[in-house]
């Protein structure tokens, strides 16, 4: 069945000719319209649509924005904060990026609906060092904002009053963890924060309570309240509701950005049809859904999984849906929705090496497991690639891996041991065959690590 | 501390935006490294008293992030991305061919003094791999060639200077 077309809602005007990134453009096109009304409206009747809408955060846990809001701390008598995660480091994600350089705006809108529906005064976009120009462009854009009273004291003409700042980071990972974030806002190292009892809706920046959302949701957002959440909940499929936008890279015709109905789109007619298939003479090998930490998926699986009704069906890789449920029934995740695409040239050893110095990079040193493990993975894989490989070096990697997840502060211990996990399960014979290939393969093979 | 007054001008301002002083430590550190290009012992102390925090605040968190550095670089700084994504699109022999037209090494300073060549981890811009941060401005889809090209230009520039 060929890929339905692409319902682009987040990335309406993104590339389109004559779009521009002022608010002059944006405003002609229908912007701050849904802020004007929103200003009008009762806060909790907000709250109430974004959580009728079943809407779930692009940034990689894919946890309810409704609940998340009704999570926060509306007596403690302390200050409600906002901060929006444009810390965009997950590999393989690039979707903020042009949000932010094409069509901010539609971010800062969207900022300061759900600023208004949560009684926040004071919000900070926090956006990751690597994008010097897209923080240049939120400041400007958030000036003009301000200018035309969208931002800042009195908005709308209502006594309804909220600041945004951009908060730089320098190129730390961990930041687009929230706690990390939180106390990277606070100035010190993004260790992450133990939860109970850091909870940020709780105990979050400053320790008042904070509301941190994903670039996309918040843009999600606005678009619920211009169509509705009645509306909204039939793009998709039950609970993963609205559009997805899927950031295709590595071996295939045509990477690129992609936004469909959560589940409309299957792994196949994305990769096939709407990318082009694979390189010239080339086959997929494997792929990673949802950013380099989401488990890997090799061609040729099979899957069997759950329908409603209570009966079974088996997918092959290339017919599951691109929706969080499925792709978690098939033991991975839509993550943050990076499709990282891998083919037969690649080598799965090389590719697990390059991902593991990844990740002993960014761990932030504050659990012994993590620290620990993920430089152990790296030292390992790298001596598979670069040294001696030994044929039980892939059940080493999985061990380490296996005492790392879940004995960690935060996620960051799953993400680097799920890539190890699953690549030696599924590519187990390329770990124990790794020196005899090496020395079949052409010297000008591709360098990964 | 000798820095520009539009750079103390933007540290006042930036200060205000926090309920929190320490909240200022990284867009202290930025705006220093942008003015002077690194990030001295001077300016640690400087930082720590502008903010009323110990030296010991500033310092562990400019060992914790990798943008902040404690030493000078060339006069441009090429990040080259070496995460999976790039490195399919051949991002290894990107950043070889930056070292060798540059005639230096990662993390160098390249004899001429024109530019430091860093690997740096995921740039978020997969889609267009291999990519590579020039200072401020992203250059897409950076094979050999492109990375050729670019090398051309920057020593074209460096020559018309002197």
């Amino acid at each position: 069945m060929p890929a339905p077309a692409e319902r682009r809602i987040i990335f309406k005007h993104i590339d389109e000719e004559g779009y521009s990134n002022d608010i002059a453009c944006y405003q002609k096109h229908g912007g701050y319209d849904v802020l004007q009304k929103a200003v009008t409206e009762k806060p909790e009747d907000i709250r109430d649509e974004v959580k009728k809408s079943g809407l779930r955060g692009r940034g990689g846990a894919g946890f309810s924005c409704g609940l998340k809001w009704s999570f926060v701390d509306r007596k403690s008598g302390k200050p409600i904060y906002l901060v929006v995660n444009a810390d965009e480091s997950e590999p393989g994600t690039f979707k903020d990026r042009y949000i932010i350089h094409q069509d901010p705006h539609q971010l800062i809108e969207g900022t300061m609906v759900s600023c208004f529906a949560n009684d926040v005064k004071q919000a900070y976009i926090y956006i990751r060092g690597e994008f010097p120009e897209g923080a240049r462009i939120l400041e400007r854009a958030i000036q003009e904002a301000r200018d035309a009273g969208f931002v800042g004291k009195n908005i709308c003409g209502t006594d309804y009053s909220c600041d945004i700042f951009v908060h730089r980071g320098a190129g730390a990972y961990i930041c687009g963890e929230e706690t990390g974030l939180i106390e990277s806002l606070e100035g010190k190292r993004a260790n992450p924060r133990i939860k109970p009892p850091y909870f940020p809706a709780v105990l979050g920046l400053y320790q008042c309570p904070t509301i941190v959302n994903n670039v996309e949701t918040l843009c999600h957002v606005k678009h619920i309240l211009e169509m509705g959440a009645d509306e909204y909940l039939k793009i998709g499929t039950p609970n993963n509701t609205g559009t997805r936008i899927f950031c295709v890279s590595g071996q295939v015709q045509k990477p690129g950005y992609y936004e469909y109905a959560c589940g409309e789109v299957t792994i196949g007619q994305l990769l096939n049809d709407v990318c082009g298939g694979p390189l010239e003479g080339r086959q997929f090998k494997a792929v990673i859904p949802g950013g380099s930490s989401a488990k890997i998926l090799r061609f040729g699986e099979t899957f069997t999984i759950k329908n409603k009704d209570g009966t079974e069906k088996t997918l092959a890789v290339e017919d599951i849906p691109l929706d969080f449920d499925s792709l978690a029934a098939c033991g991975t995740m839509g993550g943050s929705g990076g499709v990282i695409v891998m083919d037969d040239s690649v080598n799965m050893v090389e590719a697990l090496a390059n991902i593991n110095a990844f990740y002993s990079h960014e761990s932030c040193g504050q659990c012994t497991p993590c620290r620990e493990g993920s430089l152990w993975m790296k030292k390992i894989s790298s001596r598979m690639v670069h040294g001696e490989a030994r044929p039980e070096d892939g059940e080493l990697m999985v061990s380490v891996a296996n005492q790392i997840a879940g004995r960690t502060i935060c996620a960051f211990g799953e993400a680097c041991s799920w890539p190890t996990q699953s690549f030696v399960a599924k590519f187990g014979d390329e770990f124990k065959t790794y020196n005899e290939d090496k020395k079949s393969r052409a010297a000008d093979s591709l360098e990964l690590v | 501390m000798n820095l520009k007054p539009e750079t103390l001008t933007r540290i006042d301002e930036v200060i205000t935006h926090y309920p929190q002083k320490r909240s200022g430590t990284l867009p202290l550190l930025h705006l220093i490294q942008e003015d002077v290009g690194f990030v001295s012992d001077e300016a640690v102390e400087w930082i720590a008293e502008k903010l009323e925090l110990q030296p010991i605040n500033v310092f562990e968190v400019i060992t914790f992030y990798p943008m902040f550095r404690r030493k000078p670089i060339g006069r441009h700084h090429i990040k080259v991305c070496r995460t999976l994504p790039c490195a399919l699109a051949g991002g290894y022999k990107t950043c070889s061919k930056f070292e060798s037209e540059f005639n230096t090494r990662r993390g160098e300073i390249s004899p001429d003094g024109e530019v430091t060549i860093e690997f740096v981890e995921c740039l978020a811009s997969c889609g267009t791999a291999p990519v590579v941060l020039i200072d401020e401005t992203l250059h897409e889809n950076v094979g050999e060639a492109r990375a050729q090209e670019i090398s051309d230009q920057m020593k074209a520039e460096a020559a018309k200077r002197g």
